[in-house]
């Protein structure tokens, strides 16, 4: 399938879902005032994915800021990827903040409390 | 006069105050300008994201407020609800954001409850408050999830400062102020 590849921009992080190579990341800041327009890409992509998944999916998050339309936008990706784990894939969500974000940490928390799929907090 | 503005700002310690129509672009503008002030103050990295992040909420909460108003709405030829007072100043001890706008009366006592409510929470009661609403709330079209105010409030770990003040019997012109510690 094609790959999505969005370059960072000052408001929306960068995007690599790239199943040939087993890479999916999302890093860096997401605070565009039009979360679902922007999210849409993505959650497309990931339904297109989801047909035919690699053994194991390993979706990375390194955020340094997202705002909260953002936040509703990620819980919609992650429920989709929860919904890959539920249909008997190995699915594996990595939340990585950096050492002294406490805040990014609490978030990450709030994620794993809503969602049942692996929902791994990795301090960087 | 202008010695005076500039005296009157300097005493409330106003790093930057805008009066006029907010767009995306200066919405963006001035968070690069913003974040390029706390870099260069070498202030906390901490402290940094917070206030960024208050920012980021505070700004786009008006920018949404202002995108929604149906067009011709307003009537009232003395009141431009499409502008806002946005300002953001740094004290001795917090940075403070205040984003004022017009808001219909009738939309008053909704505002208001929201507001007691979130200022009523202590840090877990904002954390459960936060994850019920980012998982039963809907997004409206804008993209905005009724978590914007929680958000700031458990940033800020302060009250958030609110006011209605009357202006007519259609508006009020509705400010909000969200603090962040300096230390």
């Amino acid at each position: 399938m094609r790959n999505l590849i969005l370059e960072p921009t000052p408001k929306t992080p960068k995007v690599i879902l790239n199943s040939d190579i087993n890479v999916f990341e999302v890093s860096g800041r997401s605070i565009p005032e039009d979360s679902v327009g922007f999210y849409r890409k993505i959650l497309d992509w990931v339904d297109e994915y989801a047909k035919s998944p690699n053994p194991k999916t390993n979706f990375r998050f390194q955020l340094e800021y997202f705002n909260t339309s953002s936040s509703k936008c990620l819980l919609d990706l992650f429920r989709k990827l929860e919904k890959l784990h539920k249909g008997g894939h190995d699915v594996v969500i990595t939340w990585s903040y950096d050492a002294d974000d406490e805040d990014m940490e609490e978030t990450g928390e709030d994620y794993k409390a809503l969602l049942e799929v692996p929902f791994d907090l990795v301090s960087i | 006069m202008t010695y005076s503005y500039y005296k009157n700002m300097q005493l409330n310690n106003i790093i930057f105050v805008y009066q006029g129509e907010v767009t995306a672009d200066l919405v963006s503008s001035i968070l690069q300008m913003m974040e390029n002030k706390l870099e260069g103050d070498g202030e906390d990295k901490k402290i940094k994201k917070k206030v960024f992040n208050v920012m980021v909420e505070c700004l786009q909460n008006v920018y949404h407020h202002l995108d929604t108003l149906e067009v011709g709405a307003n009537t009232d030829s003395d009141i431009n609800d499409r502008t806002a007072l946005l300002m953001i100043g740094k004290e001795e001890k917090d940075y403070y954001v205040i984003t004022g706008n017009h808001i219909i009366n009738s939309r008053i006592t909704n505002l208001r409850d929201r507001l007691e409510k979130v200022n009523n929470c202590d840090k877990n009661e904002l954390k459960a408050l936060y994850q019920t609403i980012l998982n039963d709330g809907e997004l409206s079209e804008k993209g905005t999830a009724g978590l914007g105010m929680i958000d700031i409030a458990r940033k800020s770990g302060q009250k958030l400062g609110y006011d209605f003040h009357p202006v007519n019997d259609k508006y009020s012109f509705f400010s909000l102020e969200a603090k962040v510690a300096r230390v």
